[in-house]
Parts: C-alpha cells; sequence; structure tokens
C-alpha cells in the first residue's frame, strides 16, 4: 500500500536518483554546520593560544628536533624488543607444553590489562626493589624494555593469531621433508605468518609510538623527554598551549610516511 | 648399496632373490576420539612396488597413508619403514621422514619462496647440502617433472597441475626411497589431471616405489602393481589390478566400483 502511495507522488524517481537526493542534502548539511562553527570561533584567541606563530618557531628551533629524535628512537627499541617477546610469547602460547602456555596467558593478561602508566611507574621502582640493578644504555634501556613489556603483551596475540591463521598444510608439507618442528617455524610458518601480521602489527607500532608519551613516568632527565613531555614542559613555561600542538603535529611526521610504507609493503 | 635401486633390483630379480620390504605395517589402529577409523591394517610393500590404495571418502585410506609417515600418530601398532620403527617415543622421526616423500591433495607449496626455493630449501636446511648442489638436483627433477623454465616463478602463478607437479619435484629432490601421494589429482580441474598422472606413470617406470591413495581408476588399472580396497578402516580386499577392478570377488568391493565407475547409475 505505501509503496503505491511513493509512486504516485513520484512516478519516475528511480532508487538511484533518490539516493543522489540524499547524499546531497547530507553534503548540505556538513556545510552547514562547517559554517556555523566558523562563524562561532573566536579565531584570534584561538590563533594566540593554540597557534602562536612566533612560539610555533621557537619549538620547532629549541629541541623539538631532539625530542622527535628521542620519540622514535625509544619506539623502535621498544618495538623491536617487544617483537621477539611477542615472538617468544606467542610459541609458548602455542607449546604442547602447559606450564609455558601458563606463564604467557598470565603474562599477556596481566601487562594487557594494566594501564601503560602504571607499568612504567613500577618499573621506576624495580631497581629499589633489586638492590644495584642496572639496565645499559640509560636511559634508553630503561625506556626500551618498559615499552617492549607493554607492546610484547599486545603483540603476542597478533603473532598467535598469525601463527594460526596459517594453513595447516604447510606445517605438514615441511614436517613430511624431514624438517624440525623448530626449522619449519623458522623458515615455512613465521615469513608467511608475519605477512598475515604487517597490518595489525602497524597498528601496534603506532599504539606504541604514542605510548612512548608515558615514558616520563620512568623519570626521564629533561634532556631526554621525547614529543609529548618537551611540547608539555614548554607550554607551562610559556603559559600557552602551541608547543604542545607543535609537538602533536611531530607525530604525524612519523605515522604518516610509516602508515604510507606498509600499505606499499602490502601491496607488494 | 651405490647402484641405483633399479639395477640392484634387476641383479636381484637375475639371482631369484626377492626384493627387500620397504614398509612392513602390523595391526595398525588409529581412533579421533570415539571415532574408530583404522581397525587394524597389516601391509607390506617391496623395493619398486606401485600400491594404488582405493576405497569409499571414510574409509580411512587417507589416514593409513598419513600415518606411514607419521603425520598422524597411530594408537596401537607397528610401523617399520626400511627397518626402522616409526611407531616408538625413540625413532628419530625427522630422520626417518628424510626418506619417505609425500604429495598433497592441496599441493601445499610454500608460497613464500619461488618454484626453485620450494625444492631447495629442505636439501639446504634438512640434507645440508650446499646451495650449488641443491639448486643442480632441483633442477635435474623439475626438468623430470617438465617445469625447467618455471624456476623462478611463485606458486600462486601456476597452474594448479604445474602446482602439483613441483611439489612432486619438491619430494623427489630429498631422494627419497619411497613416496606417497594422497589423492594427488583430486583438486585439479579434470584437464589438468593428465599432465600430473604422466609424471607419476614415469616415476613408476624409472622403479620408484609408490603408495598412491587415488580415485583415478583407470591410472590404478595401468600402472599399480597391486590394488588395495579399503573400507571401514581395514583392507577388504587386495591384489592385481586386474582382479580387484576388473574382478572383484567382495560386494563391498564390487558397490564401490559401480558407484565409482558408473556414477549416474542408482
Amino acid at each position: 500500500m505505501s509503496s503505491l502511495t511513493a509512486e504516485a507522488v513520484a512516478p519516475h524517481r528511480s532508487p538511484r536518483k533518490r539516493a543522489q537526493r540524499r547524499r546531497l542534502a547530507q553534503y548540505v548539511v556538513l556545510a552547514a554546520v562547517a559554517v556555523v562553527a566558523a562563524i562561532g570561533i573566536n579565531w584570534r584567541e584561538v590563533a594566540h593560544v593554540f597557534f602562536d606563530l612566533h612560539l610555533a618557531g621557537r619549538t620547532i628551533t629549541e629541541g623539538l628536533g631532539q625530542a622527535l629524535w628521542h620519540t622514535i628512537a625509544f619506539t623502535i627499541g621498544g618495538f623491536v624488543l617487544g617483537l621477539v617477546a611477542a615472538t617468544a610469547l606467542a610459541l609458548m602460547r602455542l607449546s604442547d607444553v602447559a606450564v609455558y602456555r601458563w606463564i604467557a596467558t598470565a603474562y599477556v593478561e596481566f601487562f594487557r590489562g594494566l594501564p601503560t602508566l602504571v607499568v612504567f611507574i613500577a618499573l621506576a621502582l624495580l631497581p629499589l626493589a633489586f638492590n644495584g640493578l642496572i639496565i645499559p644504555f640509560s636511559p634508553y634501556g630503561t625506556v626500551w624494555v618498559a615499552l617492549g613489556i607493554v607492546g610484547s603483551a599486545y603483540m603476542a596475540e597478533t603473532i598467535r593469531a598469525g601463527i594460526q591463521a596459517v594453513p595447516r598444510g604447510q606445517a605438514e608439507a615441511a614436517r613430511s621433508l624431514g624438517m624440525s618442528s623448530g626449522t619449519a617455524m623458522r623458515k615455512i610458518i613465521l615469513p608467511q605468518a608475519f605477512r598475515i601480521m604487517i597490518p595489525p602489527l602497524t597498528n601496534e607500532l603506532i599504539m606504541l609510538i604514542k605510548d612512548s608519551s608515558l615514558v616520563f613516568a620512568i623519570g626521564l632527565s629533561v634532556s631526554d623527554f621525547e614529543l609529548t613531555t618537551f611540547g608539555k614542559g614548554m607550554a607551562n613555561n610559556e603559559a600557552n598551549i602551541t608547543p604542545l600542538v607543535i609537538a602533536g603535529l611531530a607525530y604525524l611526521v612519523i605515522t604518516l610516511p610509516l602508515s604510507f610504507l606498509v600499505r606499499k609493503m602490502e601491496a607488494r | 648399496m651405490t647402484a641405483t635401486p633399479t639395477t640392484t633390483e634387476a641383479i636381484m630379480e637375475h639371482n631369484g632373490e626377492q626384493p627387500p620390504t620397504i614398509v612392513e605395517i602390523e595391526g595398525l589402529h588409529k581412533s579421533y576420539g570415539d571415532h574408530h577409523v583404522l581397525r587394524g591394517v597389516d601391509f607390506q610393500v617391496t623395493r619398486g612396488e606401485v600400491v594404488c590404495v582405493i576405497g569409499p571418502s571414510g574409509s580411512g585410506k587417507s589416514t593409513f597413508l598419513r600415518c606411514i609417515n607419521l603425520l598422524e600418530t597411530p594408537q596401537a601398532g607397528s610401523i617399520r619403514v626400511r627397518g626402522t620403527e616409526l611407531n616408538d617415543p625413540d625413532c628419530d622421526i625427522d630422520t626417518a621422514r628424510r626418506h619417505v616423500g609425500m604429495v598433497f591433495q592441496q599441493f601445499n607449496l610454500f608460497p613464500h619462496c619461488s618454484v626453485l626455493e620450494n625444492c631447495t630449501i629442505a636439501q639446504q636446511t634438512v640434507l645440508k647440502r650446499s646451495k650449488q648442489e641443491a639448486r643442480a638436483i632441483a633442477l635435474a627433477n623439475l626438468e623430470r617433472v617438465g617445469l625447467a623454465d618455471k624456476v623462478s616463478y611463485r606458486p600462486a602463478q601456476l597452474s594448479g597441475g604445474q602446482q602439483q607437479r613441483v611439489a612432486i619435484a619438491r619430494a623427489l629432490s630429498m631422494e627419497p626411497a619411497l613416496m606417497l601421494f594422497d589423492e594427488p589429482t583430486s583438486a585439479l580441474d579434470p584437464e589438468l589431471v593428465g599432465e600430473v598422472l604422466t609424471v607419476m606413470r614415469g616415476l613408476a617406470e624409472d622403479g620408484m616405489t609408490m603408495i598412491v591413495v587415488t580415485h583415478e581408476m583407470a591410472f590404478a588399472k595401468e600402472v599399480a602393481d597391486r590394488v588395495i580396497f579399503m573400507d571401514g578402516g581395514v583392507i577388504v580386499e587386495q591384489g592385481e589390478p586386474a582382479s580387484v577392478i576388473g574382478n572383484p570377488r567382495q560386494d563391498r568391493t564390487r558397490e564401490f566400483l559401480r558407484r565409482v565407475l558408473d556414477p549416474t547409475h542408482v
């Protein structure tokens, strides 16, 4: 009955025409929202507090490069360490030995469940617990271990899923050729698993980049600050948010080329 | 043992000796939970023999084949390959498997390796052959299956028939004493079956010991020295292909062959 009425009102309108009109209406609403927002914003105040050009210039010349380098160095080290630990954890979770499975499961659930900040604060207390414990490459070593612990808990699950996504026949073919289970894993399963894991591992790398902003909790000297801590410190000193905004944008300098690179790798 | 198997066999036949037994299986039982798949299988293969295993799906023939290189661990029974007992916790299964080549229904080529690497990787990691030696042996076997011009291709760039021929070359590159084929043509488009069977026929003529689980009755009839009919987890009937396929004695065999050879007949 209702379809009959609709046809009576608009007898010659095709479904595609109707979809086009609906799309047009959405664009109009979107544009209206943008215009109202643009009119409503106090541009002068925003520009002054969030994007003071003079202060932005000073942020860039007075330490942004070094902070950017620290963010990159912290993250890469943490990611590499985390990836190695995560591979070991994933193999433990898939092990025939029940004790290995329990240890790996407990580790993953514990460190994945805790807030990263809490893990970092706890890690800062580690030298208290173990008298005379020195983690080498200070301060990098401590930061790498901290990010590695958190990163590995997340990545272990990704790697386990990747290994399980490789068809069973691959392991059978490798074993039927006389390869040991270890050789089959290294030469046949893992190379295919890592291919499957590239997109989710990229996600975790980007999350780790952002988690690196929490390493101040371990206790770093000013000269070792990464982007966020550096930006926040300068913003406090100048009573202006601009340095933090610049530091935030600097993260995109890392993540955008990374996303681009991974998309290329996936297409290959 | 420096002579090739065919030559040794020829000499032995000349002397009136029996060729040696390569596989000896006694009282093989395998179950998955409550499902009893193999219910006591006894079986021998002598060197140079081609055995085709036929039977309805679910009869246990694939499971039986996979037990021979311990891809399935049986609950009971003895599996001796060239005198080595495999169903024994002390057995070094990796070493034992080197002498047994396996070809799978789904090919199971390594997709991240080229055709050549598929045939060299186990030679280098397992047999510790040098890169050059492994390459030479792989090339010779790829030549044998007619794919020497595809060495740098990836498996995904090949047809199913070509992939299965690479899988055969990969197994041959380990110079096995025995080849197992698990329905090697069942995943192929009909027009690609012939090229794989031709390669297998060539292997049989060269004296390779082969156990072939297959639905290709014409191939079994022509190439096999012995045909085994399995049903319900046991060997129901075995003998020369002309008698098992041509003139079966058991009702179950007759019933199966009637359905296979004339699928439209109800």
